[in-house]
């Protein structure tokens, strides 16, 4: 009995070495390629990081799916937004004419562009759904800028990992990873089903990252800063949802 | 695998082979049954309880890819909401849950996929399958009889306290390789990031709407598979059923020490049927 207890001690302790340093080299691995993320620290951190890595590692260049003309949804539903502050209904009032998007960070060329630049920008369209982490959906069409576009234009640095974007309303800003940054179907959208994309669905301008969910498409951008890391910015964990108790990366 | 593998067929085997009427300890569930039981049964809560969270954030139900509270939903569960837009009839809303929910839904459902496919690959290499969990007499009369002993909520013999009768045997294949693989498939096509990498994973079932309902549908069926599950533990002896998958043994002759202790009559010949 004792030499197989023996025996099973030491296979169990071997495996356990054997466990953790397989860990300590994968975690290693993960950080030099961009697999951790910025709220890896938080209670729910191991789950949040297994399922990032698991999806960078299949995803990084797959593409949203994209839906028929036929498969527009007739009934879209724009969720809430906290009350529109003044400085925004001065901006509608005046038809947007004075609304920018000011480019920060680490750029060459940092700056900012007017509504009317960016319209004027080359576009690319998509017709990909939205979905909210509560469970609903619809699908349009939404046409804008590629972020990317406006990431080779500002001349981002090679060192930059996030692109935090700001809303005009306070308190209100996301973050993404280069892979989603640099994405085609990443935009910033400004029409709509062939339309100016309308106030309750986040009109002049709303992020669009058709591979994450609803709350990191945020409305009414005013801001983007290029950074190679998000500490600095709020409490670290890379968005306002996310400094909220949900998860950072909204793929799933 | 090696001869000291403690799986329940062999092990009852040597035992009445040896036929020693002192041995009243046997062997039932090894070792790695016992731990991925446990640890599947924890992570099943945490999924539950998150994933209520969840639902009651959006509790209506859709078919095809989109479904808003603009759209008829096939289901309303018509319970009240944590989210003011969902018009409820209720005159109030719950506090939001789903940060955490969803954190602790899909940590618990990788512990959930890591230990069900140790569970899987080593019930496959290790005969645990084929010995304890196919069927054996697979017929009409044979189901027909155990459908009727178990509507009577009839103590089950001695016999099934070492082996799985046939009704238990196709429950947990069931469970096993349809309900489980089914909740990880629509779990995953509800997935913008993963639908990205494998579109057909929600196309196949008609859409992402369609796999949250039949995520949601499977549910129920898990939760009714779970009270049969317990009420069946209840019914055959809650202490030597807890027994045999907490500590892994049976004393043998008894299904149940506080009940019953009558020696088994045919040890040997039912004993091994597994």
């Amino acid at each position: 009995m004792s030499e197989i207890s023996r025996r099973k001690l030491i296979t169990t302790g071997l495996a356990v070495a054997a466990g953790a340093s397989g860990v300590a080299v994968a975690a290693k691995l993960a950080q030099r390629h961009g697999l951790i993320p910025p709220d890896a620290g938080v209670f729910y951190g191991p789950g949040e990081t297994v399922t990032y890595a698991a999806q960078r590692i299949l995803n990084r260049h797959a593409m949203a799916r994209e839906f028929s003309r036929a498969q527009i949804s007739t009934n879209p539903f724009a969720n809430e937004v906290d009350q529109l502050g003044d400085e925004f209904k001065r901006s509608q009032a005046a038809g947007f004419v004075d609304w920018k998007v000011t480019v920060d960070g680490m750029a060459a060329r940092p700056g900012s562009f007017s509504l009317g630049e960016i319209r004027s920008f080359p576009a690319s369209s998509q017709i990909t759904m939205i979905g909210c982490e509560e469970g609903w959906t619809y699908i349009a069409e939404w046409t804008g800028v590629p972020l990317s576009y406006i990431l080779e234009r500002v001349g981002a640095r090679p060192e930059v990992r996030y692109v935090v974007y700001r809303s005009i309303q306070p308190d209100w800003w996301e973050s993404i990873d280069m892979a989603d940054a640099l994405h085609p179907q990443t935009v910033l959208a400004h029409r709509m089903n062939g339309d100016e994309l309308p106030v309750p669905f986040g009109g002049p301008v709303r992020m669009r990252v058709p591979r994450q969910l609803g709350y990191k498409n945020i409305k009414y951008i005013t801001r983007l800063t290029l950074t190679e890391d998000l500490k600095h910015f709020g409490k670290g964990t890379g968005g306002s949802a996310s400094d909220g108790g949900y998860a950072w990366y909204a793929g799933i | 695998m090696n001869g000291s593998l403690p799986i329940a067929g062999r092990d009852v085997v040597a035992i009445s082979a040896a036929a020693a009427p002192a041995a009243r300890e046997r062997k039932r569930h090894s070792g790695l049954v016992r731990v991925t039981h446990w640890v599947t049964t924890l992570a099943f809560f945490a999924l539950l309880l998150s994933g209520g969270e969840i639902v009651l954030s959006h509790p209506r139900f859709y078919w095809g890819e989109t479904g808003n509270v603009n759209m008829r939903p096939w289901l309303n569960l018509h319970l009240p909401s944590s989210r003011d837009t969902v018009p409820t009839g209720y005159g109030y809303v719950l506090p939001d849950a789903n940060g955490w929910s969803r954190y602790l839904h899909f940590e618990a459902a990788w512990v959930a996929v890591g230990t069900g496919l140790l569970y899987v690959l080593w019930g496959f290499f290790s005969g645990h399958f084929r010995r304890n969990l196919t069927p054996v007499n697979l017929s009409l009369k044979e189901i027909g009889g155990s459908v009727v002993a178990h509507l009577r909520f009839k103590r089950p013999g001695d016999e099934e306290a070492w082996s799985y009768n046939v009704l238990q045997r196709v429950a947990y294949l069931v469970v096993i390789f349809v309900l489980f693989p089914l909740m990880i498939w629509t779990g995953l096509a509800m997935s913008f990031g993963f639908d990205a990498a494998f579109p057909l994973a929600v196309r196949l079932l008609g859409g992402h709407q369609t796999a949250r309902s039949i995520h949601f549908l499977v549910t129920i069926l898990l939760v009714a598979f779970l009270v049969i599950h317990v009420v069946m533990i209840f019914v055959a002896g809650f202490r030597s059923r807890m027994r045999a998958m907490i500590s892994g043994t049976v004393v043998s002759g008894r299904t149940d020490s506080d009940v019953r202790a009558t020696p088994h009559p045919r040890q040997s010949s039912t004993g091994v049927n597994v």
